[in-house]
C-alpha cells in the first residue's frame, strides 16, 4: 500500500467522529474496532499458529471481569484495572495453552480443550458472590477520562481506534518477526517445524499468551463501553464464534483480513437486523450460514477473494 | 561426531530397531543402506529427537543427547531430512528455507538473505518465489536439504533424498552434495540409489530386520553375501554366483 493511501486512512480514521454525526454509526465503527481487535487476536494463534481454538471467550471474559472486579469492587484505577485485565488473561493464555499443547493436543481436540475451559470459567464465574454471580455486574456511571468513560461516543472511538490499529500494529510485526515466520511453519507442518529447530510448545505458547492479553484488553473495553457484565455475556460460547468468524471471513493469517472480517460482518449482521428484525437467535442462524459458506466457497476469505481477482491467472502459472 | 549405542526400538511385537550401534566421523560421508522396511527412518527418527529409543544411547558433538527434542537436536548442529517431503506448503521456497535460517538469525531481513543465498547454492534461484506445494519432486527433494542446511548444521541426516530423481536429477545433486561436505557438513544418508552411494560415501552401514548386518566401503558391501541375500532373499548370493559362473 502507498504512503499517500495509508496517510488518508489515518486521517479519516481519525475524522470519523467528526464527519460521522450519527450515534449509531460512530458506535457501529467501535463496534468494528473492537471486533477488529478480538479477530486480530485470534488470527495470532489461529491464523498465524494455525491453532484453531473455539474458546476465546475464556479471554475475553477473564479481561472483562478483571476489569469490572478491580475497578468497582476494589476501586482500582479504571486505566490500571485495563491494563491488569491484559495481564490476567495473557496468564489464563499461559495456563490453557501449557495444558493442552504440553500435551501435543491438535485440531479439533485443542478447539475443544478451549471450549471446555471457557465454559468451566462461565459456570466458574456466575457461582462467586464478588463477581455478582449469575446477576452479572454493573459497573456504575462516573463519566470522567481516569474511570475510562466518556461523555460521547467520540471518546470511546478514540480508545477502540487505538486498540483496533494497534492489534494491526501487532499482526503487522509479527509477520516481520522470527516468531511471525516460525508460527506460520507449525501451521503448515508442525514436525517439518521441530525438524528445523523450532520450539513449537514455547511459540504456541507464547502466541496464545499474546492472543488471550489481546482478547482480554477487548474484553476490559467491553465493560467499561456496555457497564454491563454477565458470565453468559462474557465467556458464553457466543463470544468464542463472533471472535473467529471475522478472521475466517477476511482472511486467515493475514494482516487486514480481521478488520476486514469484522467490518463485513458487522455490516452484513445491521442489515439482516433491519430486514429480518431482532428474532432471538437468528443471527446465531444467519452467522452459522455466513461461516458454512466462507469456508466452502472463500478458504482465503475475502483477501483471497479480493486477490484472486487482482490477478487473475498468473498466479497460477 | 555421532555415537550411537545399542540403540533399540520396539513398536508392538515388532522390534523395528534392534540393538544398533554406528559412529559417523566429522568430514565423513556415510550411507546407512538395507532394503525396505529395515528400520532405517526409525533410526533416523530416534538420532533426530523424533522418537525415543527403548534402549541405547545417541551421543552428538560430545553430548548425550538420547531422549532430546528435536529442536534442541538441531540447535547442536544435527539437522534432518524427511524421506516423504514435508514443505510448508503455501510458502515460498525462500520463506520455506528462512525458516530454518530463524535458528540463528533473529531479523527476518537476516534470515530471508541467508535463504536466498543457500537457495543459489543449492541451484533454486529461478524457484524461491514460487510456492513449495507448485514444486517439483526433484525440487522438493533439494529444498528439504537447503532447508536443513540453513539450521548451520554440524551433520546432516539424509533420508532418501534421491530417491525418485532421473539420471540427470541425480547428476546435479551427487556433486551439490559433495560440496556441502567439503564446506564442512559431515553427512549420514539413508540411500537406495546405489549410483550414489557408491560415489559419494567412504563407508555404508547395512541394515537388515533392525540390525546392522554389515560395515564397510560401498563397493565391497555390495558383493558381500550377506547383503545380497538381504535384498534378494535367502540363498540368492549362492544362485547367483552359479549364474555368474555358468555364464563364464
Amino acid at each position: 500500500m502507498s504512503r499517500a493511501a495509508a496517510v488518508t486512512g489515518v486521517v479519516l480514521a481519525l475524522a470519523v467522529p467528526a464527519l460521522v454525526h450519527s450515534d449509531f454509526w460512530v458506535g457501529f465503527c467501535i463496534t468494528v474496532l473492537l471486533s477488529t481487535l478480538m479477530a486480530s487476536a485470534w488470527n495470532v494463534l489461529g491464523g498465524f499458529g494455525g491453532q484453531f481454538s473455539f474458546g476465546h471467550a475464556a479471554f475475553f471474559g477473564t479481561g472483562a471481569y478483571t476489569a469490572a472486579v478491580l475497578h468497582v469492587a476494589l476501586g482500582v484505577n479504571a486505566w490500571l484495572a485495563f491494563a491488569a485485565a491484559g495481564i490476567a488473561a495473557g496468564a489464563v493464555g499461559v495456563v490453557i495453552g501449557y495444558l493442552s499443547f504440553r500435551y501435543g493436543l491438535r485440531g479439533s481436540y485443542f478447539a475443544l480443550v478451549t471450549l471446555a475451559f471457557a465454559e468451566v470459567l462461565r459456570i466458574a464465574v456466575g457461582s462467586v458472590d464478588f463477581a455478582g454471580g449469575g446477576v452479572g455486574l454493573y459497573l456504575p456511571l462516573q463519566v470522567g477520562i481516569a474511570n475510562m468513560q466518556f461523555a460521547s461516543k467520540a471518546g470511546y472511538y478514540y480508545v477502540a481506534l487505538a486498540l483496533g490499529a494497534g492489534a494491526i500494529a501487532v499482526a503487522w510485526r509479527l509477520e516481520r518477526s522470527r516468531l511471525g515466520a516460525w508460527l506460520v511453519a507449525i501451521r503448515e507442518n508442525e514436525d517439518a517445524a521441530r525438524a528445523l529447530g523450532v520450539d513449537t510448545l514455547r511459540c504456541k505458547l507464547q502466541a496464545i499468551t499474546i492472543s488471550g492479553a489481546m482478547t482480554g484488553l477487548g474484553g476490559a473495553f467491553y465493560a467499561n463501553y456496555y457497564l454491563y457484565l454477565d458470565p453468559g455475556l462474557a465467556f458464553g460460547p457466543g463470544v468464542s464464534v463472533e471472535v473467529l468468524l471475522a478472521p475466517i471471513v477476511g482472511g486467515i493469517g493475514t494482516i487486514w483480513g480481521p478488520f476486514i472480517g469484522a467490518a463485513a460482518l458487522q455490516l452484513a449482521g445491521e442489515m439482516a437486523r433491519r430486514i429480518l428484525g431482532d428474532a432471538p437467535g437468528l443471527s446465531l442462524v444467519f452467522y452459522g450460514a455466513l461461516l458454512v459458506l466462507t469456508v466452502k466457497f472463500l478458504p482465503d476469505g475475502l483477501i483471497g477473494l479480493g486477490r484472486r481477482m487482482l490477478q487473475p491467472r498468473a498466479a497460477h502459472a | 561426531m555421532l555415537e550411537v549405542r545399542g540403540l533399540s526400538k520396539r513398536f508392538g511385537g515388532l522390534l523395528a530397531v534392534s540393538n544398533v550401534s554406528l559412529a559417523v566421523k566429522e568430514g565423513e560421508i556415510v550411507a546407512l543402506i538395507g532394503p525396505n522396511g529395515a528400520g532405517k527412518t526409525t533410526l533416523f527418527a530416534m538420532i533426530s529427537g523424533f522418537l525415543a529409543p527403548d534402549a541405547g544411547s545417541v551421543a552428538f558433538a560430545g553430548q548425550n543427547v538420547t531422549g532430546w527434542s528435536p529442536h534442541e537436536v538441531c540447535r547442536l548442529g544435527l539437522a534432518r531430512t524427511f524421506q516423504i517431503v514435508q514443505p510448508f506448503g503455501r510458502l515460498t521456497v525462500r520463506e520455506n528455507i528462512a525458516v530454518g535460517a530463524h535458528l540463528h538469525s533473529a531479523e527476518r531481513k537476516e534470515a530471508l538473505a541467508k535463504a536466498t543465498d543457500i537457495g543459489m547454492r543449492l541451484g533454486m534461484g529461478p524457484l524461491l518465489d514460487r510456492p513449495a506445494a507448485a514444486l517439483t519432486v526433484a525440487a522438493r527433494k533439494r529444498l528439504e536439504v537447503a532447508r536443513a542446511l540453513a539450521t548451520n548444521p554440524k551433520l546432516l541426516l539424509l533420508d532418501e533424498v534421491m530417491a525418485g530423481l532421473n539420471p540427470t536429477e541425480l547428476g546435479e545433486l551427487i556433486p551439490t552434495l559433495r560440496t556441502i561436505r567439503d564446506g564442512g557438513v559431515t553427512i549420514l544418508m539413508i540411500e537406495h540409489v546405489m549410483q550414489a552411494v557408491v560415489s559419494l560415501a567412504e563407508r555404508a552401514y547395512v541394515l537388515n530386520q533392525g540390525s546392522i548386518i554389515a560395515e564397510g566401503a560401498p563397493a565391497a558391501i555390495a558383493k558381500m553375501s550377506s547383503v545380497v541375500e538381504a535384498y534378494l532373499g535367502h540363498g540368492a548370493a549362492e544362485r547367483l554366483g552359479r549364474v555368474a559362473a555358468g555364464a563364464a
